[in-house]
């Protein structure tokens, strides 16, 4: 009897889960300020590409798109980056309301300067973000974002990590997220909703 | 009188003959153009690199008309070259190098972002949109081909001129 309770409960809160996410998906607030949206995101202190200190709150006031990822990365982090760079570019006047953030899962190699180097060559004012491991690790915990180090021949390591692009709203919350599935336009128009 | 029963005509006896040689001779230059078939590599390109950054990928399309396997890569521009695959597991992103890439037979096998790629590991250079540079693919039993790679932009998810899908 417990059992089949159980198994009951647990289809009744994914089913719930799943439809709430549904709902929410193209709801113009996304899940800005409700429970399912409070569990991503959080504080941050880390490092811009020009050395200066960064805060969460600073950066608040915008709309924020924000990658985690890592520039030993030779195929998702580029195609995610330049992808938002082609999502802004179709936002129009709007793009000015957000900001791109990049934040790497690979401290240990990419220090300010190579985050600089790196994200010069996307066409968008991506903030670059490192920092001391235990900053990085702070951060990733807030978003929920899994990086682990796979190591390769060579001494070599790549890292697998999550790989999602979290859009926050100028309060800092949580409203939407997109993969690497997402076209530029849809992650557009999506934007363009969130804006309006 | 029971009829005989007349043995068949001489001329349709050669007919059938020639048409015998004639089908095995249609299959038999099938089967010998089935081995002597060529490997085929197109639509080489990879992505312009950014900043210092030393790490790049090239994507290709192999097709083989009889089974193989795609075993080594190389170039110039790179200390070396390697198969990698990405896969998605929920929504964690996972390289993973792979020993050789399967070439089922007559079957395009298509190299593209968020799946298998070459990975060029310490680049020269930083690879530039518009440059061209030789890869040299090393085949189980094809042997090895040099193809000239398309460098694209950044992010790009195609070859400029081969028709998306």
């Amino acid at each position: 009897m417990t059992l089949v309770a159980a198994l009951l409960g647990a289809v009744v809160i994914l089913g719930s889960g799943a439809f709430l996410a549904l709902e929410l998906r193209d709801n113009a607030r996304g899940v800005a300020g409700t429970v399912l949206g409070s569990a991503i995101g959080g504080p941050f202190t880390l490092v811009d590409q020009d050395g200066k200190t960064v805060t969460n709150t600073a950066l608040e006031g915008k709309w924020l798109l924000v990658y985690f990822g890592y520039t030993h990365c030779p195929d998702a982090c580029p195609t995610a980056l330049n992808n938002i760079a082609l999502a802004l570019q179709d936002l129009g006047a709007k793009r000015d309301e957000v900001r791109p953030v990049f934040i790497t899962i690979d401290p240990a190699r990419d220090t300010s300067r190579v985050m600089k180097d790196y994200v010069t060559a996307f066409d968008a004012p991506i903030l670059a973000l490192t920092g001391p491991p235990a900053a990085i690790a702070e951060a990733a915990k807030n978003y929920r974002v899994y990086y682990a180090k796979h190591p390769e021949a060579g001494g070599d390591y790549s890292m697998d990590h999550t790989s999602l692009i979290y859009v926050m709203d100028p309060k800092g919350r949580f409203t939407a997220s997109f993969t690497g599935e997402d076209l530029p336009e849809q992650m557009a128009e999506r934007l363009k909703k969130l804006l309006s | 009188m029971r009829p005989v029963r007349q043995p068949l005509g001489k001329d349709v006896v050669k007919a059938i003959r020639t048409l015998i040689f004639v089908v095995g001779l249609v299959f038999a230059t099938g089967a010998v153009s089935a081995q002597t078939g060529r490997l085929e590599v197109d639509n080489a390109w990879a992505r312009a690199t950014p900043g210092k950054s030393a790490i790049g990928a090239a994507y290709v399309t192999i097709r083989s008309p009889t089974a193989d396997k795609l075993v080594a890569a190389s170039s110039p521009i790179a200390k070396k070259a390697e198969m990698h695959t990405m896969s998605m597991e929920g929504m964690v992103m996972k390289m993973r190098p792979v020993a050789g890439i399967d070439l089922p037979a007559g079957q395009a096998v298509t190299l593209q972002p968020g799946g298998l790629h070459i990975m060029l590991v310490d680049l020269a250079k930083p690879l530039k949109a518009g440059q061209t540079f030789p890869l040299t693919l090393t085949f189980e039993k094809a042997g090895s081909k040099t193809v000239n790679v398309a460098v694209e932009k950044i992010g790009a998810m195609g070859p400029a001129a081969a028709p998306q899908h």
